[in-house]
């Protein structure tokens, strides 16, 4: 295969501790190299003036499944007038808040994303998702399947049966290729298939007669009795009120004391997700403000958790989420088109349009305190950002996000435009913050961080040799002091060049190739569950509307080059 | 503006030579398109028939030079452009008169200026109206200034005026600007509207005002079949596109939400000629 | 000698059920009979191994007769067409899988095409509405377990989703519903006395063309406001009634069909009955349901939506997707004589498009793919059989409620025929060398 050579340009890798250094980075076979391994033949990328980071990681988007879907065919406004032709080796895109599965890929590569993850798919649907997902070029991806609303998992941890649900888990992860456990509003959305929530962490589960905490931290114990290369990804419950972060904070102190176990390097044993929707202080709307500093203490102090941010970018988006409840509110409050899914014995899901104006103080302040997580972190390697795209704003916004985050003249310009700047000012700290994050930070926080979060240290998120060739060269040459803080968007929106296992996918901001994409997944091996297998057959004759056989029979076809990581939990 | 600037209105002649076999897509003939070029220069403009494209000029005898903006520009559009889609879209000055029948899409995004059509229109006129004014002398299609597809913001600003009669769905979704048909219209009219006014001179079937949450309708002649949605309240008198007359007054949708302002309920209202 | 498939699924309706089970000959080749399906199903997997079957294309000749032709010939003459036309239309697709509907897609990108689905004339008024208002709604499963309040709105499922009341939505026992029927209230809305009218424990006769005006109806008794004395031929004391009633439940579901989205309104008043089960959220849990007819024009909506945006009309002629139905949509676009070749596939718009459109599909160059012998077919200019999606191949399909299932092959189809996905395959080879694209 190719042989590269990137020289010259300055590396910002976190996980060899270089800081902006001049290096050149090496290339072949897919695999980065040493210098030397390289022969004369190697094609040289010139990166004189620009900087160099491993392809960033994706930690939590919805991109591909049957909500994103549902937010597709029910927006057609949200593609009029935006769609782009085919042309070159791209297919037609279309879609600003929700992207086609062709535009989603070319536009995370063209910013240099190389792994993406799909944060909640229904196992029933999975087929969907990665249907979607062998249709969305370039990056990696894999999918979270949700367990915080799942029949099985509530009926075994009401037992605090540990081992059962890491039997249960591992046989699902196969069933439904999936990467980790996801837990979306524990209980809550278990509630609502009879419209109910659990809105505290004690509020029990109808007829199931289960806490959210319960659930949690049976999942915790599942999650790391397994080994998994990623820790259980929470979406807590009492999402989007105004004084939740009380509701935050007991669910993070599920995870006090708890060791990690597995062999993936990861050194969390919970990752919030989201986290500016969890960081909310005050009773009401009129009297909401950030709670940002109380949750990121709490971050700071406490080393077995990971987080994102879930910045608002200020845009007319969609909101989309297994938090069936949250969006049932949220329709209640805009009025917007409200679609709904209950999927049988598992989860739902809910999609309300959103439009975060600047005119509106409550908007104004949620892009704040999603900034100030960020400006909070003392360590950058635990703290990721993302939009929780569609939710908090189109992933796309990710350039302006990090100009936000390093310039904090682009935040007072950004400020001074909101029509109600004064309670931006009172209710949140972002007035008083100076802090810029540097491009060492920020690659930590895009690239190491969620690679190492997600278990995959050893293959992304850095350029050590022997890791993946996922390289990016960003037209920013750390020498020159901006003029003009827009150049930080422009330079991440638009990357000099993108390799993607070593090939050449994005040149000048042009797709050049679409890649071979993979889709990661999770094989667990566990002892013989007798127990567990009865019961699931059971389920299926009694209370799904599939067969077992049809619910477990994932052709491989769907998964065209799947990528499997190997997890021993027989011992 | 100064008098001497209105004389500065340019006029650009199109005649149809070639009648597409298909259906041309001429979202260029705008003032806004031929702002500041010349005849040649408009003659070059590219139409579409199906997924090729063409030159104005294949199609049209062009003749004048453009005004030097939207604003100093008029169209004129002779010959059978029945065949014809998107004349006028997205106009935001500027005037066009169409001496015929046209197609679809008649100013559909126009947010200004001035559209005559001296003949009937397709479906799907003055999409989304922003503002402007749109005239049909003879009778429009569906979907008159309704809002696209999906989309909870429909016409907000604009006049428009049929003369003759409209089809189904005028107004859907819409938020203000006002709509007048002098002749009958179809079914559903105003369908969840949150502003606006809509004059119905002639007759309407059914389906008036359903899901409407804001807005007035007037119809002066009969409704077929009344929604059930709608409660008498009293009977009133009302100047309206310039007739005084007296109207039984009745609010709705009662089926659907309503607004509060200063604790009173804002409702829909919907009056017929007594 | 013979053996039996399990768990096979049935590519009718769209109520797919998957616990069907086919014994086929030793050889593969001939299926000897059909277990748990109804007569329409398994009369699906019976057929394909009718005597009469045509298996090879043929080419319509100038004296009106056919001439076998190879599916290589067949697959240049395809490309051919698409090629040449300014505004081809690409139609149906809901009687193939999700492979073959993909390639289908790429086809109509590389052709610059219109492609669209069975939704044109079936729920495609139904997704409409969903982007006017959208959709709460549910798997089907969710009923099974915890509905007791169903309503079959202008749709006989007794005729149309035979199986649906028994796998799904009146009989069976669930978690939550262990009285199976018992547990249920059934409320069928409907102008005719159907046979499943005869089973409802309310059954409004509504008045033709006036669903719009009882739903609006039913919204304003949720609300206790004034009703008239009859909207739609229903007395205002019944739908008080029926208010209550879907009011008392604790889970609803509002089925739906052509009885609705199809008559007058047709979005609209799929509209209204979304914006009630909106309203009755207020109260309790309710959903709605669309009963989707072909086996897989779910999937074929799904696909147009995650790669071009948009779940059927979708208008690629100016390079990238637009859609608008009245305009991109299929029977409009024959009506006003848009469109200059056709192209048809898991579908039969001969028999079920007004006959104005039809007469326009006539007189184009029209290429029709299908097993059968239709009135499609019997207009085109080229006619190609192809093997039975979920009898003879297998394949992605998706249920009335999306929820995806991977369609199984239960026979070998006969010698020498090929599947959509391979004989698309050929026509988009053809196509993109035409066009000179890599």
């Amino acid at each position: 295969m190719s042989e590269y050579i990137i020289k010259n340009g300055h590396v910002f890798d976190p996980v060899q501790g270089i800081k902006g250094d001049k290096a050149d980075v090496a290339i072949k076979n897919g695999k980065i190299v040493k210098d030397s391994e390289v022969s004369k033949s190697a094609k040289v990328i010139d990166a004189k003036g620009k900087t160099v980071m491993a392809g960033a990681v994706e930690i939590h988007a919805h991109i591909a499944g049957p909500k994103v879907n549902l937010g597709r065919i029910y927006r057609p406004e949200d593609k009029l007038f935006t769609c782009t032709p085919t042309h070159g080796h791209e297919r037609m895109g279309s879609g600003n808040s929700i992207p086609s599965t062709f535009k989603t890929g070319y536009e995370y590569a063209r910013m240099g994303y190389t792994t993406a993850m799909e944060a909640a798919m229904p196992p029933l649907f999975s087929r969907h998702t990665h249907e979607e997902i062998r249709d969305t070029p370039i990056i990696d991806e894999g999918a979270f399947p949700v367990f915080g609303n799942n029949w099985f998992v509530m009926e075994y941890l009401k037992n605090r049966e540990v081992e059962n649900t890491a039997a249960y888990i591992a046989w699902l992860l196969r069933a439904t290729k999936g990467y980790a456990v996801k837990v979306v509003n524990p209980g809550g959305t278990e509630a609502w298939h009879w419209g109910l929530n659990c809105l505290t962490v004690n509020d029990p589960v109808p007829y199931f007669d289960i806490t959210p905490a319960e659930i949690i931290k049976g999942l915790i114990d599942a999650n790391e009795y397994l080994g998994l290369p990623h820790s259980m990804h929470i979406h807590p419950n009492n999402l989007g009120n105004p004084g939740n972060y009380t509701t935050t904070l007991d669910t993070l102190k599920i995870a006090q004391g708890i060791k990690p176990k597995n062999k993936f390097g990861r050194e969390q044993v919970l990752h919030l997700t989201h986290t500016q929707f969890h960081s909310y202080k005050g009773t009401n709307w009129g009297d909401f403000e950030s709670g940002a500093k109380e949750v990121m203490d709490y971050i700071n102090k406490n080393k077995n958790i990971t987080v994102d941010t879930g910045n608002v970018t200020l845009d007319e988006t969609t909101t989309m989420t297994a938090d069936g409840p949250f969006e049932h509110h949220l329709t209640e409050l805009n009025h917007l088109k409200w679609a709904n899914v209950d999927v049988e014995v598992e989860t739902a899901a809910g999609v309300v349009p959103y439009i975060y104006s600047p005119n509106i103080s409550v908007c104004a302040i949620q892009w704040a305190i999603g900034l100030e997580l960020a400006l909070y972190a003392k360590d950058p390697m635990r703290c990721f950002i993302t939009t929780d795209h569609p939710n908090a704003g189109p992933f796309t916004r990710y350039p302006r996000v990090i100009k936000w985050l390093m310039s904090q003249r682009a935040r007072e310009t950004q400020i001074n435009a909101f029509k109600h700047k004064d309670k931006v000012l009172s209710q949140t700290g972002i007035g008083a913050i100076d802090r810029e994050l540097t491009l060492y930070e920020i690659a930590a926080m895009t690239r190491a961080g969620p690679a190492k979060s997600l278990g995959l240290s050893s293959m992304c998120g850095g350029l050590a040799p022997g890791m993946d060739a996922d390289v990016v060269v960003y037209n920013i040459n750390p020498e020159k002091p901006f003029e003009n803080p827009d150049q930080i968007e422009a330079a991440f929106s638009r990357a000099a060049c993108v390799f993607k296992s070593g090939v050449e996918v994005v040149k000048d901001g042009e797709i050049v190739s679409s890649g071979n994409k993979r889709t990661l997944w999770v094989n667990a091996k566990v002892n013989d569950n007798p127990q567990v297998m009865r019961d699931i057959t059971e389920k299926f004759l009694k209370y799904y509307s599939v067969t077992q056989a049809n619910y477990e029979s994932l052709g491989h076809s769907f998964v065209p080059n799947p990528y499997a990581l190997e997890v021993d939990a027989t011992q | 503006m100064q008098p001497s600037e209105v004389e500065k209105m340019e006029t650009v002649t199109i005649s149809m030579k070639n009648v597409p076999a298909l259906y041309l897509e001429a979202d260029n003939v705008s003032p806004d398109a031929f702002a500041g070029k010349t005849s040649a220069q408009i003659a070059d403009l590219h139409v579409y028939e199906g997924n090729t494209t063409g030159k104005l000029g294949n199609y049209f005898e062009v003749s004048g030079n453009a005004g030097a903006t939207a604003a100093d520009t008029k169209i004129v559009v002779k010959g059978d452009v029945k065949r014809v889609k998107y004349i006028g879209m997205k106009m935001s000055a500027g005037e066009i008169v169409v001496e015929g029948s046209t197609d679809q899409y008649v100013g559909a995004w126009m947010k200004g200026g001035k559209i005559t059509v001296k003949g009937n229109v397709e479906a799907f006129a003055a999409t989304a109206m922003r503002g402007g004014e749109l005239i049909i002398e003879g009778n429009a299609g569906n979907y008159l200034g309704a809002a696209y597809r999906g989309d909870w913001r429909g016409m907000s600003k604009g006049t428009i005026h049929v003369m003759g009669n409209a089809g189904s769905d005028v107004g859907m979704y819409m938020t203000g600007g006002e709509i007048v048909i002098d002749g009958n219209v179809d079914v559903h009219v105003a369908t969840h509207a949150e502003g606006g006014r809509i004059i119905v001179k002639g007759n309407a079937k059914s389906k008036v005002g359903g899901q409407m949450v804001d807005g007035n309708i007037f119809i002066f002649g009969t409704i077929d079949i009344m929604m059930p949605g709608y409660k008498y309240v009293d009977t009133v008198e009302q100047e309206v596109a310039g007739t005084k007359a007296k109207f039984a007054h009745f609010i709705g949708d009662m089926g659907e939400r309503h607004k509060t302002k200063k604790g009173q309920v804002i409702y829909g209202n919907l009056y017929t000629r007594v | 000698m013979s053996k039996k498939i399990t768990d096979v699924i049935c590519p009718f309706c769209g109520t797919l059920c998957d616990d069907i089970e086919v014994l086929v000959s030793d050889d593969g080749k001939k299926i000897l009979e059909v277990y748990n399906a109804c007569v329409i199903g398994t009369e699906k997997f019976m057929h394909s191994g009718a005597k009469d079957r045509i298996t090879r294309p043929r080419m319509r000749q100038a004296d009106g007769s056919w001439k076998e032709v190879s599916y290589d010939e067949a697959a240049d003459y395809a490309a051919q067409v698409l090629a040449k036309a300014k505004k081809p239309l690409m139609y149906g697709w809901s009687s193939t899988n999700c492979e073959a509907q993909s390639m289908g897609n790429e086809i109509a990108e590389v052709a610059r095409a219109c492609v669209d689905n069975t939704a044109a004339v079936c729920h495609g008024t139904t997704l409409i509405a969903v982007q006017d208002i959208g959709l709460p709604s549910c798997t089907l499963g969710e009923i099974k377990n915890r509905a007791d309040r169903v309503i079959f709105w202008g749709c006989n499922p007794a005729h149309a989703h035979p199986r649906h009341m028994s796998r799904y939505s009146i009989f069976p026992r669930g978690f939550f519903t262990v009285k199976g029927q018992m547990s249920r209230k059934l409320v069928v809305v409907d102008p005719r006395v159907t046979d499943t009218a005869r089973m409802a424990d309310v059954h409004l006769q509504v008045a033709q063309g006036q669903d719009y005006e009882l739903l609006c109806a039913l919204r304003v008794a949720l609300k206790k406001e004034w009703l008239p004395d009859t909207v739609a031929g229903v007395p205002k004391e019944k739908i008080y009634e029926v208010a209550e009633i879907l009011k008392s439940g604790r889970f609803g579901i509002i089925f739906f069909g052509m009885g609705v989205t199809q008559s007058l309104g047709k979005n609209h008043n799929i509209d209204e009955a979304i914006a009630l089960t909106k309203d009755l959220n207020e109260y309790t849990k309710y959903s709605i349901m669309p009963m989707r007819g072909h086996y897989n024009v779910t999937g074929s909506g799904e696909v147009l939506a995650w790669q071009f945006g948009f779940p059927y009309s979708v208008d690629l002629t100016r390079g990238f997707p637009r859609y608008n139905p009245g305009d991109s949509s299929s029977i409009d676009l024959l009506n006003r004589g848009e469109i200059d070749a056709a192209f048809v596939i898991g579908s039969d718009p001969g028999a079920h498009f007004p006959i104005s459109a039809v007469k326009h599909l006539a007189h184009v160059p029209l290429v029709c793919v299908d097993p059968h012998i239709t009135p499609t077919s019997g207009v085109s200019k080229l006619h190609v059989p192809v093997a039975f999606n979920g009898v003879e191949t297998g394949g992605s399909c998706y249920r009335m409620d999306n929820v995806p299932i991977d369609g199984r092959k239960v026979v070998d189809a006969p010698e020498g025929m090929l599947s959509d996905e391979e004989f698309l395959v050929m026509v988009r080879d053809r196509l993109k060398k035409i066009k000179g694209v890599a």
